[in-house]
């Protein structure tokens, strides 16, 4: 704070509370952004806030088989060596034990007791020696318990499987290329068709324009719920059905309020005398709206195609009601994890990764284009 | 045709139609319609700027009315008709309405929609309104909002799976790997909660993924206010020995009240339509339906489009003070 006379207290109570406030903020999502990085037997094992860190656990292990294993070193004293952690990867032992009743009786190099001469030693990196005679060898090999430090460990075959396994039926790969397919002439077209109304409202005189305008801001919170069934069964008369016409063609109208708003508030705020100027200089109106007004426009285009990019590839309303037919080859992302969430609810290794996938899209659109964003809320609800 | 292809194509007929539609019907209008020269020209250019707007408003005129204004229409009159067999629909009046508010789970919609409404635009506002002045003046306070903002890009669906995962509740004996519930462990909770099945309190799990979603919202156009407050008022009170809380409530809150209406009725616009979060979660089971919820369940879960009709125009009714006055202000602004 560059005020002056804040005390610094107040100033370290104001940096803490952001801090509390965006880390509470950012938690939900970090948990399912890093359980997507987990097998579904961590995930189960652990809280994911505590998978970043190392953390210790306790492994079960068995000696080799002393009747396969065993060599007689001298008369009656037989050894089986071994490490405990062959063919795996090596860890760090805090303590050790061969009981389960005493997990951390023994420090690393230590040899344990086992009884009448029985010893069993375990040194750094896994290695044991267990010793005893004839009868005490034999049977089972000998259980050791470790309590390692296991270091974080994430993977990103969840990732694999979502997006890539061509026997996964549940996989997103398609719903992410339909959402795709959904989302992009639905972004396109009513940008197009909204810039041509939006500048008739902004520049043009006709009678019938305030009331026009005012009809606009009222549609802008018609729900489009009400649309459902009157647009469907209408879809169904003229044969268009459930389909990705039908989608875009809704997206299209649902659209289109808050496109003319946005852009008419901006293209109003263009400078005067530019266009009036063209006008004297015998420019046309589609000539000065195709060189003037939609380059000077690119800022609310810009929010515009944002918001209705985030609103499609989000939306699941619309995608079930005149997308999705019985036969699931249309379904989109959104619905995809609603299907997941039913079928799938324990396993949050899919549905973490799954949610992830339709995430990252919009994350990245909205980190890179922040600004304009913001630039288009404002318009849109500031005056 | 693969959709993909499909897409593009539509791309292409819908842009290059478009820009077809507008360019040729410019053309047509003004080169043989009424065509600048000649005895008539000067009538003829009059004419032609008669018609024009209406053939730049076409397309757009054509789509909102067959999109939004004709449903409206109709959905009230599916609202008075039963649908028999065959698909004939009779008219009975607002039989539909009064079963509907017969109806239990009705009710139950109705008061949780009242619940969400009242909590969640004042929650989503005050937080959105603290975070704003809080960052105000702080180095990184751009950073810190662009992380309360982001969960805006997260679908609904996706804010399900995220919060699914905080209230995940596991038997008391396993380790806990809903943060909510470990939470609650750490601090004295007896045993391990089902967050999303008790009753009543349930309502408010579901609210908060709604207020993690428009907090951003509200802080980013109530911070941008908050900027535009004139600095004089402010120096002013501080001369006059004005505390931090007076400022903030009496100095700028009153100047910036217009915009937090203007960002509660947005929200409240948003809640009244909320149906993703809840069906993805809870499916309205537990007491937890909500108005648009129940319309889907009714639309094409018992296929009953008279009722289901009646429950979007409760909606519908609900939005309307706010349609109203959204336009009284815009014609306002326009004089």
């Amino acid at each position: 704070m560059e005020t002056p006379g804040q005390k610094p207290l107040v100033v370290w109570a104001l940096n803490i509370s952001v801090v509390l406030l965006v880390l509470l903020w950012i938690f939900p999502t970090l948990g399912l952004f890093v359980s997507s990085f987990r097998t579904g037997d961590q995930i189960t094992a652990s809280g994911w806030w505590s998978s970043m860190f190392p953390a210790e656990q306790t492994l079960q292990f068995r000696a080799a088989d002393p009747d396969d294993n065993r060599i007689e070193t001298s008369a009656g004293v037989f050894v089986v060596e071994g490490n405990v952690f062959e063919g795996g990867d090596v860890l760090g032992i805090d303590s050790w034990g061969t009981s389960s009743r005493a997990l951390d009786a023994y420090q690393v190099g230590e040899t344990a007791d086992l009884g009448d001469g029985e010893t069993l030693t375990l040194s750094e990196g896994g290695a044991y020696v267990w010793q005893g005679d004839e009868d005490q060898m034999s049977g089972r090999g000998q259980r050791i318990f470790l309590t390692a430090t296991v270091p974080p460990e994430f993977t990103t075959n969840n990732y694999g499987f979502v997006l890539f396994d061509e026997d996964n039926s549940e996989g997103m790969a398609k719903a992410f290329f339909n959402t795709l397919t959904v989302v992009i002439p639905a972004t396109v077209i009513p940008i197009l068709i909204a810039a041509f109304a939006a500048y008739a409202l902004a520049w043009m005189d006709f009678p019938g324009r305030a009331l026009l305008i005012a009809t606009v801001v009222g549609l802008l919170v018609v729900p489009l719920q009400l649309a459902l069934i009157p647009l469907l069964s209408l879809h169904n008369a003229v044969g268009i059905g459930k389909g990705y016409l039908g989608v875009w063609l809704a997206h299209t109208g649902f659209g289109l309020p808050l496109a003319i708003y946005l852009l008419r508030n901006y293209m109003v705020g263009l400078p005067r005398d530019i266009i009036e100027n063209a006008r004297v200089d015998g420019a046309t109106e589609f000539q000065i709206f195709t060189k003037i007004i939609l380059p000077l426009s690119f800022p609310a285009l810009a929010s515009f195609a944002i918001f209705q990019f985030l609103w499609t590839w989000n939306d699941l309303l619309v995608a079930l009601v005149f997308l999705i037919d019985s036969s699931g080859n249309t379904t989109v992302m959104t619905k995809q994890i609603v299907e997941l969430l039913g079928t799938r609810g324990g396993d949050w290794e899919i549905l973490a990764t799954s949610a992830f996938v339709s995430i990252a899209v919009p994350l990245a659109v909205f980190f890179m284009m922040q600004r304009y964003l913001v630039r288009g809320l404002l318009a849109g609800s500031v005056k | 045709m693969h959709p993909a292809l499909l897409g593009v194509i539509t791309i292409i007929v819908g842009v290059g139609g478009c820009v077809g539609y507008f360019y040729g019907s410019n053309l047509f209008l003004d080169k043989v319609l009424f065509p600048a020269k000649g005895p008539n020209a000067g009538r003829n250019i009059n004419r032609a700027n008669i018609i024009r707007p209406w053939l730049f408003l076409m397309p757009a005129l054509l789509a909102l009315g067959l999109y939004l204004a004709y449903p409206v229409v109709a959905t009230l009159i599916l609202s008075f008709q039963e649908r028999g067999a065959g698909g004939v629909r009779t008219f009975v009046g607002f039989e539909n309405y009064t079963k509907m508010f017969a109806e239990p789970k009705f009710g139950e919609a109705m008061r949780n929609n009242v619940l969400w409404l009242v909590v969640v635009p004042a929650a989503s506002t005050a937080l959105g309104l603290l975070v704003a002045q809080l960052t105000d003046r702080l180095k990184w306070g751009s950073i810190a909002k662009s992380i309360i903002f982001m969960p805006m890009a997260i679908s609904f669906v996706g804010a399900a799976v995220i919060f699914k995962l905080v209230y995940e509740a596991r038997p008391e004996d396993v380790a806990q790997i809903g943060i909510l519930n470990h939470l609650f462990l750490l601090f004295g909770g007896d045993e391990p909660q089902q967050w999303l099945t008790i009753p009543f309190w349930n309502n408010f799990f579901l609210m908060i993924v709604l207020i993690w979603i428009q907090t951003g919202f509200a802080m980013v156009i109530l911070s941008a206010a908050l900027r535009g407050i004139p600095e004089e008022t402010i120096e002013a009170a501080i001369v006059d020995g004005a505390n931090p809380f007076q400022i903030f409530f009496k100095i700028k809150i009153p100047q910036i009240m217009g915009t937090i209406v203007v960002v509660w009725t947005t929200i409240t616009i948003a809640t009244l339509k909320v149906f993703d979060i809840v069906f993805a979660m809870t499916n309205g089971q537990w007491e937890t339906q909500v108005l648009a919820n129940y319309m889907y369940d009714k639309l094409f879960r018992a296929n009953d489009w008279g009722m289901g009709s009646a429950a979007a125009m409760i909606i519908m009714l609900l939005v309307t003070p706010i349609l109203v006055w959204n336009v009284y202000n815009a014609r306002q602004e326009m004089k």
